[in-house]
């Protein structure tokens, strides 16, 4: 069974007629080719499938495409404007944010969203906000070092 | 998943007629952050979703008799963040706050959590410890249930399947009562409770006299569990440190968990006895902060606010 949806993604506006089953991240990854947004537990817990839902951060694995009609989605590939990297994503490259590199996007958009509640979080307030972003390479001393001094890309 | 129709009435009035429509093979959705993982592993099986979420008008939360008023739609980050709960209930805030991850608190919903009735959550104790009830409205009206006759077995609720859950309601705190709720959380910080324990604990004007009390546990049986005999050893005793432990004990007779990774059903029920202590002491504790929070007539305004946030 499909249904007409529309929506912005990363500021496009998107019609398409998808079927009721078609989960948000893969109407992303397969239906729009936006494959920055990483599929990891596909039950809500590591965060990889992280994108922004009206600027609210949602696990995209478990979210219906259709339930994301009418909104505005931002994926990993909407950050930077106009060619130029947003805060989060230069500090990540500058203080080494990221390992192997699969559960970045997913970090990126949590520190994002983080930041746009709260521009100089302390340890603890970026601790508690991104436990729900998995690395399984455990680099997350140079994530929180990285979300720590974003700030500092900031105009 | 297997497909299914997915239909979004705007008013309560159209999710009746669809709900009528498709009778027990439909399935109400709003954030869809626990149902959904249900139908990708083909435990549920619709044959029609009907979203919630163009629902108007169900996501509020207001001052209601004292009380909050909360709309079944608002979600669990509506409840955590409101500056109103925040002011008037930190206590279900802060419950709110150690549900999952920020990314399911930004679509579960509260209503939609409760009638999903796992008896793992956070919520549920709290709410129950605060005396909340639901009210759930169907074609033929609406109904109030008190959230402790609400749970009947594992995922399953006294909800009818034409029934919504509009609103929760919880009532004041009375003078001189105070709250806590602890979740036992050996593994990871968004992790269910090995033991969730939430108590309420109102003492009479003296503040020597224990003259209500109200316990529930979670992740301890197949729903959310009231301890009504470990309050019984409580309402209307002194307020005694032996009293806190006594009360625990009674409360592991009450619990029944089962043994998984988070424990074994043993050391489920040695820490029930444990984390209602706690929770009660804690709660004491919140009521003699309070006490000396309040604006005594020296203590500057600094101070007075300082205590109220804890």
């Amino acid at each position: 069974m499909n249904k007409k949806i529309k929506m912005r993604v990363n500021g496009k506006k998107v019609e398409a007629e998808v079927p009721t089953n078609r989960l948000l991240i893969d109407f992303l990854r397969y239906d729009l080719g936006l494959t920055g947004t990483k599929e990891g537990c596909s039950v809500g817990v590591c965060g990889a499938c992280a994108v922004l839902m009206d600027g609210d951060m949602v696990s995209s694995c478990l979210t219906l495409a259709v339930m994301a009609d009418g909104h505005h989605i931002t994926t990993v590939e909407g950050l930077a404007k106009n060619g130029e990297l947003n805060p989060v994503q230069k500090s990540f490259i500058q203080y080494g944010g990221f390992q192997c590199g699969i559960c970045t996007p997913g970090q990126v958009i949590a520190a994002t969203a983080l930041l746009k509640e709260n521009p100089k979080p302390n340890e603890d307030e970026i601790k508690d906000w991104m436990m729900g972003n998995l690395c399984r390479c455990t680099g997350y001393y140079k994530i929180i070092e990285s979300i720590q001094k974003a700030h500092q890309f900031a105009k | 998943m297997i497909p299914f129709e997915y239909r979004t009435p705007k008013n309560l009035k159209e999710v009746h007629a669809t709900l009528k429509e498709f009778g027990t093979d439909a399935k109400l959705i709003a954030g869809g952050t626990a149902l959904v993982i249900m139908m990708k592993q083909r435990l549920v099986r619709p044959s029609c979703l009907v979203s919630l979420r163009s629902v108007r008008g169900l996501n509020g939360i207001e001052v209601k008799d004292g009380g909050l008023r909360i709309g079944g739609l608002a979600t669990h980050r509506d409840v955590e963040t409101s500056s109103l709960v925040r002011r008037r209930l930190p206590l279900l805030a802060e419950t709110y706050h150690h549900v999952a991850t920020i990314r399911v608190r930004n679509m579960a919903t509260v209503g939609g959590g409760l009638a999903h009735a796992d008896p793992n959550q956070d919520p549920p104790p709290t709410l129950i410890a605060l005396g909340a009830t639901v009210k759930a409205t169907s074609a033929n009206g609406s109904r109030v249930i008190p959230l402790d006759e609400f749970f009947t077995d594992y995922y399953e609720t006294v909800l009818n399947p034409d029934e919504i859950i509009t609103e929760v309601f919880v009532p004041r705190l009375t003078a001189n009562s105070g709250g806590a709720y602890l979740k036992f959380l050996p593994r990871t910080a968004d992790d269910y409770a090995t033991v969730s324990a939430a108590a309420v604990l109102t003492l009479d004007k003296n503040k020597k006299t224990i003259s209500d009390v109200r316990i529930a546990l979670g992740s301890v049986g197949a729903t959310p569990i009231r301890a009504t005999a470990a309050e019984a050893v409580l309402r209307g005793q002194p307020v005694k440190a032996e009293g806190f432990a006594e009360a625990g004990e009674k409360a592991k007779k009450a619990v029944d968990p089962v043994s998984d990774f988070r424990g074994s059903a043993a050391y489920k029920k040695d820490m029930a006895a444990v984390f209602v202590r706690r929770a009660l002491e804690n709660a004491l504790a919140g009521i003699r902060q309070q006490a000396k929070a309040k604006p005594a007539p020296k203590a500057s305004r600094k101070t007075a606010k300082k205590g109220k946030r804890r």
